[in-house]
């Protein structure tokens, strides 16, 4: 804690008991929060696994998915999730440039996934297949496009803290949050995997 | 145009029933006398800064806890029009449609907005004292759970003269909630009102687990945590993995009506009884959420009223945390009737008969803990008292339900109502009363007078009784629930109408209680920092304590370690010396939450009527909030040690 120079210099008594590193107690809670989001997708994942088959004479998953675009999104989340360890590695180093660098290129292949998934979501509309169609497009597009919706967020929070990281340089607080947002990255990769899994590979089965 | 302004008013406002004209016109009385009161003696200004843009736990808390009393008094007054209704047949006192609305609303707001705010409240002022803190984890954030909270409940109370209410049944089971059955907008006040506040009480689940976990005072292991704290713990792990749930379900069931999907309906693949199922996988967790925080309250007003440490502490704890996690498998109890099959419906009858073995325990635990005590009969004990019986009562009736073959004639009859209400009147708002009596002084700084609360007291128990045994009877007899009329010859009449005194009689009790209130609160003597001669760090600093709770973090060497204190202190063992005082960090008050709290409620209601130039404002208000609070960092200051020293003199001065 001793070393929060930078942090307006409001920690001037830091010897102070009932004071807790803000960073620690942050990190703890976002744990708690991404448990409780866990537990979000996982809903949305038992809906889809109980509607999935109730097309109502509609289309269904082998014939609406296409697997090349889906590896291409894929694939872009994986290196996205992997250039957001390498500016936290940059952060670690304190290499200001590098860290911000990195995270616009995490961000702008997390825009390359949002974009293909909105082209893959519109696509599918316009075969007619929306999201009123059957319950099993109903549950898709909510699974699908509330992890797109995660990943939207987290660009514009990436965004802020770009700005803020450009203002501020890296300290204590602004270490804090690429810290989070880099577990929150993170955790929906895995829940990309599980999509990818249960409904693409599964669907097209 | 006069004529389609005509409409429209017609259409938005409520019209045509005269109780309704009546709300609607004390509504804007109560609205005009508040401005007229604040704007007369000046008060804006104080209320904004020292309330609603306060960040302090004890201030939310009481601005929670007088939330929730004012929900419990909407609460009851409609659950006595229902009472009036079904006392004999034949009274046209609420139409069918009317009715439906009225249980619907009661039994919404009972539960979401008024046990749980009232549970957050006691949360927000008690948990940092016991612990030894100074705040809770994240203050901001605290603020911001309590205005979700607060603009989910208007948000839903205003369908009573705006729209039109609810009247789906608290559960709002599709088919009946969806758009083909429902086309109004009172089932999106009520998916609304209960997202909002549902996002609130998330955050504040987290908010304290963290508290307990990392702001315990040094030397408080977790096995050293008050029983309280312990409850909170527990309920909060249910509140991290039950409220996701609850959000899903109710933002699928919005789709189906705002986007037009298929999740639940009846046509293109929909499933309803998917609903059912998720509701109670909520709802059940739900119902171990409000009732172990009152097992908690009983706990220690058990303890202090017995001047005797709890019995089984380790017990307890463990009872709490099974709960807790098996609390998640019961929850097709709620609808052993659906047809799952005998297999499904004995896993979910056997699961809920274990989870009252925990229960069990923690009552044996309370009475071994009576045992041979010196008793001291204050209203906290009373209430505490009048529990145990009514709850054994209430949690051997669940059993019965629990018997899966059975529950086919008990199912949603009187003999459920009679149930559920014995389980959550004698267990959580009888709890909740008990920790309001015990750690008032804490919050005000002097006791509630004890002959009001006394006549309050058995008005509520006596009245219990004569309200809900008889209902037992009438399940039996086969009156179903949301029913609104019946005939002479079913023979209910009598049974019911004893039922709707014992109402009426709980309606005085609440009566009293406001009396008690507003004499307590001109006529009362100060109390010091331990009024009950009480165990736990609460007791330690001011009544009510001062911003930061306490000037010098204490050290904790025992369970109950306040106690141990005053036993060391007797035995003329001196304290620790104490360290100097040092400057202290806190939070500073911010506008956002309450800011936050309007936008959520402009989208909310934008998104009841599909009016998108609400919500897309709305939606976009939350959104900026967010973003400057993320860009603000001067978010904290210091109390240099000169003005603590100052406080607490002033304290020790005036006690
Ligand atoms: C103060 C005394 C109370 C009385 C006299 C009372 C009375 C009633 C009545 C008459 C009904 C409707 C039964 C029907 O027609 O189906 C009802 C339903 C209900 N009550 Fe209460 N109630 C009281 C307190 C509470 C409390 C404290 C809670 C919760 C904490 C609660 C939760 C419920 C719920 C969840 C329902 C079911 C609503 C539905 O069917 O959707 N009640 N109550
Ligand atoms: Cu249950």
């Amino acid at each position: 804690m001793a070393q929060t120079v930078a942090h307006k210099g409001n920690h001037a008594a830091d010897h102070d008991h009932g004071h807790h590193d803000p960073n620690d107690l942050k990190v703890v809670g976002f744990w708690f929060f991404l448990i409780s989001d866990v537990i979000l997708f996982s809903v949305l994942f038992s809906t889809f696994i109980v509607l999935r088959n109730n097309t109502a004479g509609g289309p269904d998953g082998k014939e609406l998915f296409e697997l090349p675009g889906v590896i291409w999104e894929t694939f872009i989340l994986l290196t996205s999730s992997f250039t957001s360890g390498l500016a936290t590695l940059a952060m670690n180093r304190g290499k200001k440039s590098q860290l911000i660098g990195w995270l616009v290129v995490t961000a702008i292949l997390g825009a390359a996934f949002v974009g293909l998934e909105v082209n893959e979501f519109v696509k599918m509309v316009n075969e007619g297949a929306g999201f009123s169609r059957s319950a099993f497009l109903s549950s898709f597009f909510t699974l699908v496009g509330t992890h797109g919706l995660h990943v939207s967020v987290g660009l514009c929070w990436m965004i802020g803290l770009m700005i803020q990281l450009g203002r501020r340089g890296i300290t204590e607080t602004t270490k804090g949050k690429v810290t989070l947002i880099s577990l929150y990255w993170h955790f929906l990769d895995v829940i990309w995997i599980f999509l990818l899994t249960i409904v693409y590979l599964m669907g097209v089965m | 145009m006069l004529d389609s302004i005509k409409d429209f008013a017609s259409w938005f406002f409520v019209t045509g029933d005269p109780l309704i004209y009546g709300a609607d016109v004390s509504i804007v009385l109560a609205t005009i006398a508040i401005f007229a009161v604040l704007t007369y003696f000046k008060k804006w200004g104080w209320l904004w800064r020292n309330w609603l843009t306060t960040v302090d736990h004890k201030k939310i808390g009481i601005m929670y806890i007088l939330a929730a009393l004012l929900m419990l008094f909407r609460g009851g007054v409609d659950a006595i029009m229902m009472r009036t209704q079904i006392a004999l047949p034949g009274i046209k006192f609420l139409e069918p449609e009317h009715y439906n609305q009225v249980f619907t609303t009661h039994g919404t707001i009972m539960i979401l907005f008024m046990a749980m705010p009232l549970m957050f409240g006691l949360f927000n002022i008690i948990i940092p004292l016991q612990i030894g803190a100074r705040d809770v984890a994240y203050p901001f954030l605290n603020s911001v759970s309590f205005w979700l909270f607060f603009v989910g409940a208007m948000l839903f109370n205003l369908s009573f003269v705006i729209g039109g209410s609810p009247d789906a049944g608290w559960t709002s089971y599709p088919p009946l909630s969806e758009l083909m059955h429902n086309p109004g907008v009172g089932e999106n006040f009520y998916i609304w009102g209960i997202q909002i506040s549902g996002i609130g009480s998330l955050a504040t689940g987290i908010n304290f687990i963290v508290t307990l976990i990392k702001m315990r005072a040094p030397g408080m292991t977790l096995m050293k945590m008050p029983m309280f704290s312990w409850s909170v713990f527990a309920t909060c792990i249910i509140i991290i993995l039950a409220f996701p749930i609850l959000t899903v379900t109710l933002a699928l069931l919005f789709l189906d009506r705002f986007a037009g999907g298929h999740f639940f309906t009846l046509d293109m693949g929909g499933n309803p009884m998917m609903y059912i199922n998720l509701f109670w996988m909520w709802g059940h967790p739900e119902v171990y959420i409000v009732v172990l925080p009152a097992f908690g309250i009983y706990s220690e007003v058990v303890a202090t009223f017995s001047r005797k440490s709890i019995f089984g502490y380790k017990s307890m704890v463990f009872a709490m945390l099974v709960i807790s996690i098996v609390s998640f498998f019961t929850w097709l109890h709620h609808f052993f009737t659906m047809g799952s099959g005998a297999d499904i419906n004995a896993f979910f009858a056997i699961t809920t008969m274990i989870i009252a073995i925990p229960t069990g325990v923690k009552i044996f635990n309370w009475l071994f803990t009576m045992y041979r005590g010196r008793i001291r009969f204050e209203l906290p004990m009373m209430w505490t008292i009048a529990f145990i019986p009514c709850f054994v009562v209430g949690g051997m009736t669940g059993v019965m339900l629990a018997v899966a073959p059975a529950d086919f004639q008990f199912h949603n009859s009187y003999f459920l109502i009679a149930h559920f209400h014995q389980v959550l009147i004698g267990g959580v708002v009888f709890g909740y009363f008990a920790g309001l009596y015990y750690w008032w002084p804490k919050m005000f700084g002097f006791k509630l007078n004890h002959k009001l609360g006394v006549w309050a007291f058995w008005f509520w128990n006596i009245g219990f009784y004569v309200c809900f045994m008889p209902q037992y009877s009438l399940g039996l007899m086969g009156m179903t629930r949301r029913i609104s009329e019946y005939t002479w010859d079913t023979g209910w009449a009598p049974l019911n109408f004893i039922s709707t005194i014992g109402a009426l009689m709980m309606g005085i009790g609440f009566l009293f209680q406001v009396a008690q209130i507003l004499y307590s609160t001109f006529k009362h003597k100060k109390v010091g920092n331990d009024p009950w001669d009480g165990r736990t760090l609460e007791w330690t600093t001011a009544s009510p304590a001062p911003e930061y709770n306490f000037a010098i973090t204490p050290h904790v060497h025992a369970v109950d370690d306040w106690w141990a204190t005053k036993e060391r202190r007797a035995k003329g063992i001196a304290d620790d010396p104490l360290p100097p005082i040092e400057p202290i960090h806190m939070p500073k008050n911010s506008i956002i939450p309450p800011i936050m709290g309007l936008a959520w409620f402009v989208a909310g209601f934008g998104f009841v009527f599909d009016w998108w130039w609400f919500y897309i404002p709305g939606m976009l208000g939350v959104a900026i909030c967010m973003i400057a609070r993320s860009f603000s960092y001067d978010t904290d200051y210091y109390i240099p040690v000169d003005e603590v020293k100052r406080t607490e003199e002033a304290i020790r001065g005036s006690v």
